[in-house]
C-alpha cells in the first residue's frame, strides 16, 4: 500500500498541511503536492474505473500523460470532469470524485463487462449492434451512452472568468528542465527577446530526481544559478504553470495558463490563453516513458518506474513496500536505486534483456537487489491492488518460473521523446532504431513564412536521452551514467498466448489492448490512421502519450513490416487539454461581437422599444405601448403614419461619398442606371448588382456638387458596399480619380413620414420645405431650427416623406424637438416592421426579401432602373447569359389571399407533377408577406412563373398545417398605385 | 495563421486583421465578351499545389487591397505587392524562381 514517508519531499512543504477530500471522505496533503501524490500518500491507491471494462484503475505516471488518474473537481457550477490528477496541484478544501462507476468506486455493476471482454473487441458497435434496426435508438444506444464516456458534465453556467493575451518575442522556449533552461540562456545572453514556459510549477524538469552534474555543479545548483540569470535577464520572460498547446503557422504558439485553479472564486481569471507569436521556438519538451505491454499492466500499482521515483524524490511518497521494478533498459535502475534511498524494499529487477552490466545495473546488484535477466513478467496478480507477479522468460510464451510477492510493480519500456509541437506544423520525424524512437528530423523542420525552420529541438525532446547528451547538444558539459542500450520489447512475454494479449493495456484511457491493434490488423486495418479510429488507439484526453508507439509497434509486427513503415498518427494540438472557458475567454455575451447603438438609441430604450437586429445594429422593430401586443404597435404606428405622421431613426442607413473627377464615370459602373446625368440637388433610386448579375444592394444617390455623390445603401450593407467600391477602384480602376468615404455613422437621419410631415417640419422653421422648394426626389442644405440639416424629399413608405441628415452629435437632439413639435400632430415614432410593411403595401422591394443571390432586377420588374444608354455596368455581361435571359424566370407580382388571411412566411407555391428528385414541383414563393392595417387584409409578394402575364389568376400556396391558401395574382402595387401621395 | 506584410502602409500582421480575395490579376470580361471568356473570367479558378497569386485586403488596417506570392503547400511567403499591376513584377517572379527552381513560371 502506497504512503508518506516520514522524510524528504523536494517540493512539499511540510509547514503547509492542506485538507481536501476524496469521494467525501476527509485526506490530508502538503503545499506542493499535486492530487495524485496526496492522494497516494494517503493510501489511495485506487482511483477510478475503466471506460471500457470498468476496471480498477490507479496513477500510473506523474505527468500529462496520466491516462487513468482523472478525477471530478469542485461542485455544482464549479465541477469539472476529467481532471488530471497528477498535473492538478492540491488546493486546501479541494473535492474530488473518483468517475465511471456506479453505484460506486469499491463496488461497480459495470464491471460485468471485464468478464465479457470478448464480447466487446474492438468495433464492437459495427459487429454487434447492427439488427433490428429499432434496437439500436430504443435499446443498445441508450445503454452504451450511459455506460460509456468519463465524469459527468455541471448543468450551471461557468461563474469563472478567462481572459485571452497576445505575446510577441524572438525566441520561444517551451519546456523549462535543464536544456530549456541551457537554451534560454544562450538566446538571452544574446540579447533576443525570449520567453521560456514551462507547464508544471516547477523548473528543472526530470534533472533533479534522475541527478547528475552539469558544467562542473551538482545539477540542482546549476538549475538555481541559470534560474538566477534568467531572472536578472529584462529580454527574457518565464512563465511556469503555462503550457504550449500547439506550435502553428509561422511561428503561431497557442499557450495555456493555469492562473487560479488552485484558488476558486477568488475573482483572478481562472486560466489565460496566449496568442504568442515567436520569431523561432526552440521544444525543450523533454520524453515520456513508455509502459510495457503484459498481463495485468493496468493493475492499480503498476506504474512507470519514472513516476515510482517521482513520487518518491519530489513528494515523499513511496507507491509500495516491496517494488517489483521490471525495464527493457537502464534507466530505470534510477528507480531502484531511489526505493533503495528512501528505506523501501525491491523484491526483484526483472530486466527482459538477456544480459544487464550497465553501470546503473551493477550498482543496484551491488546493493544486494536480485536482476533476474531475460525475464518479463507473465502476469500480475491482484484486482484492485497489486499482490504480486508471476515471472517467466521474456523469449517464451509466458510459462510461469517463479511468483514475486510485491504490493507496486514499476515498469519502463524504454524513453519516447514529446515531438508535438515539432509535428503539429509540418515537422517531420525519423525512426532511431537503436533507441526504438520517434525523434525530430532536424533536416525537415516546420517551415515559416520565410520558408526555413521555424522551430529547433533540444534536450530529451530531441531523443538526447541522458543528460550528458542533452547538455552537449546545447555546449555544456555534463555527467551522468553510462547507459547501456535497450532492447525494444513491444510485449511481454514476446511469445504471449490470447489469454495473457486480452489483459495487455495498451490504451488505458480508452481500453485497448494489445489483442485488439492485432485484431484490427487481421480485419484489414493497415493504415495507422485507420487501426486508431477503429480500435480507438490514442484518441482519449491523453492522445495516446503514454502508448502510442507500443501501439505503433504491434501494428507493424501483425502486419510484418518495420515501424517506420507503419509511421505514427498525426499530432494534433491542444497538446494537453484545455478548457473551453479560455478558448472563450471575454468573447461572450455583450463581448460576443459589437453593438453599433445610433445617436438615438437611448431614447428607443427609455421608451421600450422590441429590438430587430439589423447586421451589427439593433433596431426598433416597434414602440409597444403598455398592453399592447406588437402585432398591434405596429398597426398602430402604420395607420398614425399613414392619417398623421410618423418618424423612423433612419439613421443606420449606409453613407457613402464618391467623390472625383472620375466619380460619375465610376457610379455609371457600379449602379444599373446612369448616376452620372443626375444634376446636383437632385436624388435617384439606384440598383447595384455583383458580376453575376445578381442584385445586391440598393438605395437613393444624391449628386452634392459637381464631382460628388452621396450613396445610400441598405443598413446591412454598407461596409460590404464601401469594401466593393474600393475593390473596383484599388484593383480594376486604379487610375480613375475617384475617392470614397464611408460616412454612415457620422450623420443621424430621421425619416420624417406622413400627410403631416411638412407642417412640423414648418414649426421647426428655418428651411423652406414647400412642394415648390424642395419638390419629390430634390434634396436641401440649410438650418432647420437650430440644426444644421440636409433634408432628402424621398419616400419608401408612399407618403409626402423627408429624410433629414444632421451630423450625429445633433441626432438625439433633433429627434427630440421633432416629437416635441409634433405632439399637436400626433407625431409617433415607429419602428422597421412597420417600415416593411409600408414599403410592401407600395410594392417596394426590399434587399435580402425580394433578393437572396439569386434575383436579377429584371425579376423583379425593375428594367426601368437597367440603362439601355451604357455600354457597360457591372452584372450586365451576366444578365446577357442564356439562363438569365430565360422567359421562364419567376418574376416579382402581387398577391391577394382570397380569404384575407396573410400566406404564411416562405410559402411556396406547388405545381403539377414531380421533379427527378420526386419533389413536388413548384410555380413560385412568396418574398413578403404582411397584414396590411391599410388595406385591411393580407397582402404579399412572390416570385411566380410567368407571373406578370397571369394577372387575375388564382393559385394556391402552402399553408400553416395542411391547407393550402388560395391567392389572386395582382400588382404589386397595393396602395395609391399613381403615387399621389407622396408628390404632394 | 498566416503573417502578412500589408505593402501599403507596411504592417506585418496577423491573418485576421486580413480578408482573403481569392485569385489575382484575373482580367475582367464584359459586354461584348463570349461565353467562354466570361466563364473563364467569372468561374473559373486555380487552384495550385504550390506557388499562387492572391489578393488580400487590409480589412482591420489601412484598408488597402494588395496581391500575396505565396505556396499554397508550406504557406511559405514570397512576397506581397501592390495591386495596380496586371502581372507579378518581375522582381516577385524572379524571387519564386530563386526558391523554386522547377516552377514553371507565371501564365
Amino acid at each position: 500500500m502506497s504512503t508518506r514517508l516520514s522524510k524528504g519531499g523536494r517540493l512539499i512543504d511540510r509547514a503547509k498541511p492542506l485538507a481536501f477530500t476524496f469521494n467525501g471522505k476527509p485526506m490530508r496533503g502538503f503545499a506542493g503536492d499535486t492530487l495524485a501524490s496526496a492522494l497516494l500518500g494517503g493510501g489511495q491507491v485506487m482511483v477510478g474505473r475503466s471506460f471500457k471494462y470498468h476496471r480498477p484503475r490507479g496513477i500510473v505516471a506523474s505527468g500529462a500523460e496520466e491516462p487513468n488518474a482523472l478525477v471530478g473537481l469542485g461542485r455544482n457550477a464549479r465541477f469539472e470532469p476529467d481532471q488530471r490528477t497528477t498535473t492538478t496541484e492540491l488546493f486546501e478544501g479541494a473535492e474530488t470524485t473518483s468517475q465511471n462507476h456506479w453505484p460506486s468506486l469499491d463496488f461497480d455493476i459495470g464491471e460485468i463487462n471485464n468478464t465479457f471482454y470478448k464480447f466487446l473487441p474492438a468495433g464492437f458497435y459495427y459487429k454487434t449492434f447492427m439488427a433490428p434496426r429499432a434496437a439500436w435508438k430504443h435499446l443498445f444506444e441508450p445503454i452504451i451512452r450511459k455506460s460509456a464516456g468519463l465524469g459527468g458534465v455541471p448543468k450551471e453556467a461557468d461563474p469563472d472568468r478567462y481572459e485571452q493575451v497576445y505575446a510577441h518575442c524572438d525566441v520561444l522556449v517551451v519546456g523549462g528542465g535543464v536544456a530549456g533552461l541551457a537554451a534560454a540562456l544562450k538566446e538571452g545572453r544574446a540579447g533576443k527577446r525570449v520567453w521560456l514556459i514551462e507547464q508544471t510549477p516547477n523548473w528543472g524538469g526530470r534533472t533533479p530526481v534522475d541527478g547528475g552534474q552539469i558544467d562542473g555543479h551538482d545539477a540542482q545548483n546549476w538549475i538555481d544559478s541559470a534560474l538566477v540569470e534568467l531572472s536578472s535577464m529584462e529580454n527574457v520572460t518565464m512563465r511556469t504553470r503555462l503550457m504550449a498547446a500547439g506550435l502553428h503557422d509561422h511561428g503561431y504558439v497557442i499557450g495555456y495558463e493555469n492562473l487560479a485553479d488552485t484558488t476558486p472564486g477568488d475573482g483572478r481569471p481562472r486560466h489565460r490563453l496566449w496568442r504568442i507569436r515567436a520569431g523561432h521556438t526552440i521544444t525543450a519538451t523533454g520524453a515520456i516513458e513508455r509502459p510495457l505491454a503484459f498481463a495485468g499492466n493496468d493493475v492499480p500499482g503498476v506504474m512507470l518506474a519514472s513516476a515510482v521515483r517521482d513520487y518518491i524524490v519530489n513528494w515523499a511518497v513511496s507507491p509500495g513496500d516491496r517494488t517489483v521494478l521490471v525495464t527493457n533498459n537502464d534507466d530505470a535502475y534510477r528507480t531502484a536505486l531511489a526505493i533503495l534511498d528512501a528505506g523501501l524494499t525491491v523484491s526483484a529487477v526483472v530486466d527482459a534483456r538477456e544480459e544487464t552490466h550497465g553501470a546503473l545495473a551493477e550498482a543496484v546488484k551491488a546493493r544486494g537487489v536480485r536482476v533476474l535477466e531475460g525475464r518479463g513478467i507473465a502476469k500480475v496478480l491482484g484486482r484492485k491492488g497489486v499482490s504480486g507477479v508471476e515471472i517467466c522468460a521474456q523469449a517464451g510464451e509466458g510459462g510461469a518460473v517463479e511468483m514475486i510477492d510485491c504490493d507496486c510493480v514499476a515498469m519502463s519500456g524504454g524513453w519516447s521523446p514529446v515531438v508535438h509541437l515539432w509535428s503539429h506544423c509540418g515537422g517531420k520525424l525519423t525512426w532511431d532504431d537503436a533507441r526504438a524512437m520517434f525523434r525530430p528530423d532536424p533536416n525537415r523542420p516546420p517551415t515559416g513564412a520565410d520558408g526555413t525552420g521555424m522551430a529547433t529541438v533540444v534536450g530529451a525532446a530531441n531523443g538526447d536521452l541522458t543528460l550528458s547528451e542533452a547538455m552537449g547538444g546545447l555546449g555544456i558539459g555534463a555527467a551522468s551514467e553510462e547507459e547501456a542500450p535497450l532492447a525494444p520489447v513491444w510485449m511481454m512475454p514476446a511469445g504471449a498466448p490470447d489469454a495473457l494479449r486480452f489483459k495487455s493495456f495498451l490504451d488505458y484511457q480508452n481500453d485497448v489492448k494489445v489483442s485488439d491493434v492485432q485484431l484490427a490488423a487481421r480485419e484489414g486495418y493497415e493504415s495507422v490512421e485507420h487501426t486508431k479510429r477503429y480500435t480507438t488507439l490514442g484518441m482519449a484526453t491523453d492522445q495516446g502519450k503514454l502508448s502510442n508507439i507500443n501501439g505503433l509497434a504491434i501494428l507493424s509486427d501483425a502486419l510484418g513490416q518495420p515501424i517506420p513503415a507503419t509511421g505514427t498518427t498525426t499530432f494534433r494540438p491542444p497538446y494537453t487539454p484545455i478548457s473551453l472557458g479560455a478558448v472563450t475567454a471575454e468573447a461572450k455575451g455583450e463581448l460576443f461581437q459589437p453593438l453599433r447603438r445610433t445617436p438615438i438609441q437611448s431614447w428607443h430604450e427609455a421608451k421600450g422599444a422590441h429590438w430587430e437586429p439589423v447586421g451589427h445594429w439593433r433596431r426598433p422593430y416597434c414602440y409597444p405601448k403598455s398592453g399592447e401586443s406588437h402585432r398591434d404597435a405596429v398597426n398602430r404606428e402604420i395607420t398614425n403614419t399613414r392619417k398623421n405622421v410618423g418618424m423612423l431613426d433612419a439613421s443606420t442607413l449606409g453613407k457613402i461619398v464618391v467623390k472625383g473627377p472620375d466619380a460619375g464615370k465610376f457610379l455609371d459602373m457600379l449602379y444599373t442606371n446612369m448616376m452620372s446625368t443626375l444634376p446636383v440637388g437632385k436624388c435617384r433610386y439606384g440598383l447595384m448588382c455583383n458580376e453575376n448579375g445578381f442584385l445586391m444592394d440598393d438605395g437613393v444617390v444624391a449628386r452634392l456638387d459637381e464631382d460628388t455623390w452621396l450613396c445610400h445603401t441598405t443598413s446591412g450593407g454598407a461596409d460590404h458596399i464601401h469594401g466593393w467600391m474600393e475593390d473596383w477602384l484599388q484593383c480594376e480602376w486604379w487610375d480613375w480619380k475617384v475617392y470614397t468615404t464611408n460616412l454612415t455613422e457620422q450623420y443621424a437621419q430621421i425619416a420624417v413620414v406622413g400627410p403631416k410631415s411638412r407642417e412640423l417640419l414648418e414649426r421647426l422653421g428655418g428651411m423652406d420645405v414647400s412642394k415648390e422648394t424642395l419638390p419629390f426626389m430634390k434634396w436641401t442644405e440649410g438650418k432647420l431650427g437650430t440644426f444644421d440639416a440636409r433634408i432628402f424629399r424621398i419616400s419608401f413608405s408612399g407618403e409626402l416623406s423627408y429624410e433629414i441628415a444632421v451630423p450625429a452629435s445633433q441626432g438625439l437632439a433633433l429627434w427630440k424637438a421633432l416629437m416635441a413639435e409634433g405632439e399637436a400632430l400626433g407625431v409617433m415614432p415607429y419602428g422597421t416592421e412597420a417600415l416593411h410593411v409600408m414599403r410592401a403595401e407600395k410594392g417596394f422591394i426590399m434587399i435580402g426579401d425580394e433578393t437572396d443571390g439569386t434575383v436579377i432586377p429584371q425579376d423583379l420588374g425593375l428594367n426601368w432602373a437597367l440603362s439601355k444608354k451604357k455600354t457597360d455596368y457591372l452584372g450586365k455581361r451576366a444578365q446577357e447569359r442564356s439562363h438569365m435571359t430565360d422567359p421562364n424566370r419567376w418574376k416579382l407580382v402581387g398577391l391577394e389571399t382570397l380569404d384575407g388571411s396573410v400566406i404564411p412566411d416562405g410559402s411556396h407555391a406547388p405545381a403539377d407533377g414531380f421533379n427527378d428528385n420526386g419533389q413536388r414541383n413548384t410555380q413560385g414563393r412568396v418574398t413578403s408577406t404582411y397584414y396590411s392595417p391599410t388595406i385591411g387584409k393580407g397582402i404579399a409578394m412572390g416570385l411566380v412563373l410567368n407571373g406578370p402575364d397571369r394577372m387575375g389568376e388564382v393559385i394556391e400556396f402552402t399553408g400553416e398545417g395542411e391547407e393550402m391558401v388560395k391567392a389572386r395574382i395582382v400588382d404589386p402595387v397595393f396602395y395609391d398605385k399613381d403615387g399621389e401621395k407622396q408628390n404632394v | 495563421m498566416l503573417t502578412l506584410t500589408c505593402p501599403c502602409c507596411g504592417v506585418i500582421a496577423e491573418e485576421t486583421e486580413f480578408a482573403p480575395g481569392g485569385e489575382a490579376h484575373l482580367k475582367r470580361f464584359g459586354p461584348g465578351s463570349s461565353d467562354d471568356e466570361f466563364e473563364g473570367y467569372l468561374f473559373a479558378r486555380k487552384n495550385p499545389k504550390g506557388v499562387h497569386f492572391e489578393r488580400w485586403r487590409h480589412a482591420y488596417g489601412c484598408g488597402k487591397w494588395f496581391l500575396a506570392a505565396r505556396d499554397t503547400n508550406t504557406l511559405e511567403v514570397f512576397a506581397t505587392y501592390k495591386a495596380q499591376t496586371t502581372e507579378p513584377p518581375a522582381d516577385v517572379i524572379a524571387k519564386i524562381k530563386a526558391k523554386r527552381p522547377d516552377w514553371e513560371g507565371y501564365k
